[in-house]
């Protein structure tokens, strides 16, 4: 096997998570499909680290990893506080800006 | 470091691609199970899953630190708090149905396909063929996790602390956020016992099914003229309409150990059949009920 193959699964992964950003009404779902989506980027960028033979790569998926956590922390308090506002999750109801 | 050498090779080992082959089935069907489950915590938990199998192939890709990161932060933290929020805005709620946007699904599943053509068209196309593995970038400091220090710190330490700032920006806004300012005073103790006596029911009020012949607490107690009295449920029960009507209860039960009993004295022939009736026990009785319903 070549280790494209990772490639591969990675590009189908991050179409599945896009795919479902697209898809789907929930947001935490949503917010779960971009999750998707940045470890499928993760995974490329570790199967370039391996062809290319150097660590850089692997630094950039880790900075994606942290900045992916300060990024479900907010994302996760807006979907908290719109649900606290809105008794919905739903994002066809967040339509409307103003309460 | 047998390992390494391996990884220095320009294909793959049969038992990497096993498990390439293996897992990452896997985890499409996790994925695509994220997206089609209805509800969000099978959502998240099937992404969980899928990506504890990434972390499996970045150990198989000699990313060792990025591995144990994938379990300690993605499925440890991350996915955690996800299902903190699902549990916090509501198990129950899954997606509406009613399509706002005439033909979206369509639409998003035609884009979402278009795009996977292009993009693994586009990975077919490049040549990657000729690559050199992480053995000796492995190797250089010791190990990978020597390997990664030695970057973080040398030639990305701006970007590391950059990313601090950013870690605490994050934390400051989730606060700010999820804070809620009180927009009237604390009411005292004064207050409150006020409140209370201004209240039609100045004790308690009164506990559920306590009058009744049932004690859940989905039933109504009922009153000395036998109506059920709504208020000894619980008011969340209440909105949500899962109170059991139980004042017809005890009338129907008689009603059915009557017909019953008519039943056995009017079956009284053979010994036998009868005591096979009684080893039925609890089905019995099931069968029974459904019978009797079944005649209604």
């Amino acid at each position: 096997m070549s280790p494209v193959n990772y490639l591969y699964l990675a590009a189908l992964l991050f179409t599945i998570g896009a795919t479902g950003v697209l898809l789907r009404r929930n947001a935490i779902v949503v917010f779960m499909c971009i999750e998707l989506m940045l470890n499928a980027c993760n995974l490329a960028l570790v199967a370039f680290s391996r062809m290319h033979g150097n660590l850089d790569g692997q630094i950039i998926a880790f900075f994606t990893m942290v900045v992916a956590a300060a990024e479900v922390v907010v994302g996760l308090a807006i979907i908290v506080s719109l649900f606290r506002s809105r008794h919905s999750a739903s994002v066809d109801d967040a339509s409307l800006m103003k309460l | 470091m047998n390992g390494l050498n391996v990884l220095a090779a320009s294909t793959t080992s049969t038992g990497e691609a096993v498990q390439f082959w293996v897992l990452g089935t896997v985890a499409v069907i996790g994925a695509l199970c994220t997206i089609l489950m209805k509800r969000a915590v099978h959502s998240a938990l099937c992404l969980a899953g899928t990506m504890i199998i990434l972390a499996v192939f970045y150990l198989a890709n000699g990313a060792y630190f990025l591995g144990i990161v994938q379990v300690v932060v993605y499925t440890g933290a991350i996915m955690m708090l996800f299902l903190f929020v699902v549990m916090l805005v509501g198990v129950t709620a899954a997606d509406s149905l009613t399509e706002t946007l005439k033909g979206q699904r369509w639409l998003a599943a035609l884009c979402g396909l278009g795009f996977g053509v292009l993009l693994i068209a586009g990975i077919g196309n490049a040549s990657l063929n000729n690559f050199s593995g992480l053995g000796a970038a492995n190797g250089a400091y010791g190990g990978n996790v020597e390997g990664l220090a030695a970057l973080i710190f040398t030639k990305y330490v701006f970007a590391f602390e950059i990313t601090g700032a950013l870690l605490i920006s994050a934390t400051v806004g989730a606060m700010v956020l999820t804070h809620r300012e009180r927009t009237e005073p604390a009411k005292t103790q004064r207050e409150l016992a006020d409140q209370r006596v201004r209240g039609k029911h100045l004790p308690p009020l009164p506990a559920p099914g306590v009058y009744a012949r049932h004690n859940a607490v989905d039933i109504a107690g009922l009153l000395p003229d036998g109506t059920p009295s709504e208020l000894t449920v619980s008011k969340t029960l209440r909105d949500r309409g899962q109170i059991r009507d139980v004042s017809q209860q005890a009338l129907d039960d008689i009603k059915a150990l009557e017909q019953r009993s008519e039943e056995r004295l009017g079956r009284k022939g053979p010994i036998g059949e009868v005591d096979k009736a009684g080893q039925g026990g609890g089905d019995g009785v099931a069968h029974d009920r459904n019978e009797e319903e079944a005649t209604r």
